[in-house]
């Protein structure tokens, strides 16, 4: 049985750093990797891999849809590239070379994307990409990962070298409470990771609100409320069986996401609650909004995307219930 | 050189078949980019048309402005990748040949999807790099438009093709000076390309696209010029419409088909030399 306590926190690192030492070591395994970056090597954490293999390291400059072509033509000739900007330059700057490039045209391309969500801070809107999540799942054939912690992000880094096909995988800015198992072995890509077990309401995260969705079933445990918590780490494919024998359980939802309400996890998690077990659902994500600047914990406050407003949702969601 | 210039009508006589089969389709930059195309696969290309997706050892070549996919599909099918019959299906419905060229139906020849424009240059620099990263000695070919170079990703590849001396990859840019609203010059001026394309850290090179004698010299000559630490620019001047007397000296017939009686026109300007599939 899944609970917080195996999940103690190891340390608190930053998602990209488990990025940029995830490429590292995968690059290590498997000489097709190639890194590009658009002026970024340094924010994406590359050094290492600069460093060690630079033959296999493109500097793209300031030129985003180039940079996307450029990683298709090295997937055709059978290299595995990984693209790496941040988030909003990823998806909404190229998102026609990455649908005619990479989907359409099934390019096993990595799309890395640091920096997403309100979490980057101080930067402001023009830089906290809120869409992309929503973006990146429409297009078919994409898969679509939001690790939680930096173990997490390694450990995805590490595995799409050996999935075949496009990848959207998303990260962030801040230091964050790093609690995944340390090799990465509870990361499986489409597999959906079972956090805290319980019966009252299924509380489904991704990304940084993982560890929110933790700190809210510590303190609803202390009202009497036991709740599931669930790392939808794969928004795409999506682990449906997992979602409907939660919600099957709980028959309620609560959602937790760094991204708008319209078009991300929460939407994705709905279509299965709507077709197999339709049940009360609360969302925790940005209120159809653009960011702003500040500190990180300052705007998941204001945006309503910390601790205290999943549990609220949770209760919210358990009162539907009627 | 003849048997280059019958396989040239017979690639003409297909296009306008092909958009007269279906009542629509792009014959005229197709008709203008038909000598080239038959000379990079008949004559200039190492490649093979049992199609490997990576074509390692062989010369890869790239369509950016995919609205030409009929010339496209008339010279790869020709040329052995699939069927020369499987052009009468061209733009139909359940069928490996799309509107504008793809990879999702698999259709051998076709390593990338093209028709939003821009994209090409992009990825035949991605296959360029990652041939000499491979040590391949093989070369990379791009076909664009003029028109399709108000397209700012281009000069953002055609920037770092320079800057990381992708001296493997010859970029054709077919200017016939017209695109759909009208004159290129009109419409945006791109002109002129010469002087960017140099200022850009490319050899450039000048070509008539309608004179195969001089499409094979230059090509050859541009091959030549591999390995200097530069990528080679071919500015192809180009008739849209070429072969067809109607057809030729105007944008009109970019995007549209020929009727029956149009048809038979032009094919009696473009005596068979093969068979018509």
């Amino acid at each position: 049985m899944a609970t917080l306590a195996d999940f103690p926190v190891q340390n608190e690192k930053e998602t990209r750093a488990g990025f940029g030492d995830g490429i590292y070591e995968a690059a290590k395994i498997n000489p097709k990797i190639v890194a590009l970056t658009a002026d970024l090597a340094g924010s994406l954490k590359l050094n290492n891999f600069i460093k060690d293999f630079p033959e296999r390291f493109v500097q793209c400059g300031i030129a985003e849809a180039n940079m996307i072509g450029v990683a298709a033509g090295l997937a055709i000739v059978g290299k595995i590239p990984y693209t790496t900007t941040f988030a909003n330059f990823s998806t909404s700057r190229v998102y026609d070379q990455i649908r005619q490039s990479v989907a359409y045209s099934d390019k096993n391309v990595k799309i890395c994307a640091s920096h997403a969500g309100l979490t980057l801070g101080e930067d402001g809107a023009t830089h906290q990409v809120l869409e992309d999540i929503g973006m990146m799942k429409m297009l078919p054939g994409m898969t679509v990962i939001v690790p939680c912690d930096y173990n997490q992000t390694k450990a995805a880094t590490m595995a799409i070298a050996d999935h075949q096909g496009p990848v959207y995988l998303r990260f962030g800015r801040p230091k964050w409470p790093n609690f995944t198992a340390e090799n990465g072995s509870d990361f499986v890509i489409g597999k959906a990771q079972l956090i805290n077990e319980g019966t009252d309401v299924s509380i489904f995260a991704c990304g940084h609100l993982v560890w929110m969705a933790m700190q809210a079933a510590v303190e609803l445990a202390k009202e009497g409320i036991n709740a599931e918590v669930i790392n939808i780490h794969t928004i795409k494919p999506l682990d449906v069986d997992a979602i409907v024998k939660s919600i099957s359980k709980t028959k309620c939802i609560v959602t937790a996401e760094e991204h708008q309400i319209n078009g991300g996890l929460g939407d994705s998690v709905a279509q299965v609650a709507a077709k197999h077990c339709p049940c009360p659902q609360e969302y925790v994500a940005v209120n159809d909004s653009f960011g702003e600047s500040g500190t990180p914990a300052q705007l998941l406050k204001k945006y309503g995307l910390d601790s205290s407003n999943i549990i609220a949702a949770a209760k919210k969601a358990i009162a539907r219930k009627g | 050189m003849e048997k280059l210039q019958a396989m040239a009508t017979q690639v003409r006589r297909d296009i306008v078949r092909m958009v007269h089969g279906v009542q629509s389709g792009h014959p005229g930059g197709s008709l203008g980019c038909t000598d080239f195309m038959v000379a990079l696969y008949f004559k200039i290309m190492k490649h093979n048309p049992s199609f490997h997706m990576e074509g390692a050892n062989e010369d890869l070549f790239f369509l950016s402005n995919g609205h030409i996919s009929p010339l496209f599909y008339s010279v790869l099918s020709r040329s052995g990748y699939f069927p020369v019959a499987e052009l009468g299906t061209f733009r139909k419905l359940n069928t490996r040949l799309q509107g504008h060229p793809a990879t999702h139906e698999h259709l051998p020849g076709v390593r990338i999807a093209s028709g939003s424009l821009g994209q090409g240059l992009s990825v035949a620099l991605g296959a360029a790099l990652a041939k000499k990263m491979n040590g391949d000695q093989q070369f990379v070919f791009c076909l664009t438009g003029d028109g399709e170079l108000q397209e700012g990703q281009n000069w953002e590849a055609i920037m770092s093709a320079a800057h990381h001396k992708a001296d493997n990859f010859i970029a054709t840019v077919d200017v016939n000076g017209q695109q759909i609203d009208g004159p290129t010059a009109k419409v945006l001026n791109v002109e002129s390309l010469e002087a960017k394309w140099v200022a850009f850290g490319w050899e450039v090179l000048h070509m008539n696209g309608n004179d195969m004698n001089d499409v094979v010299a230059t090509l050859e000559l541009a091959k030549s010029k591999c390995g200097a630490g530069k990528p080679i620019c071919i500015l192809m001047k180009t008739e849209m419409g070429k072969g067809i007397d109607f057809m030729e000296g105007t944008h009109e017939w970019h995007g549209i088909a020929p009727n029956d009686e149009q048809l038979a026109k032009a094919f009696a300007q473009l005596p068979s030399e093969l068979a018509d599939y």
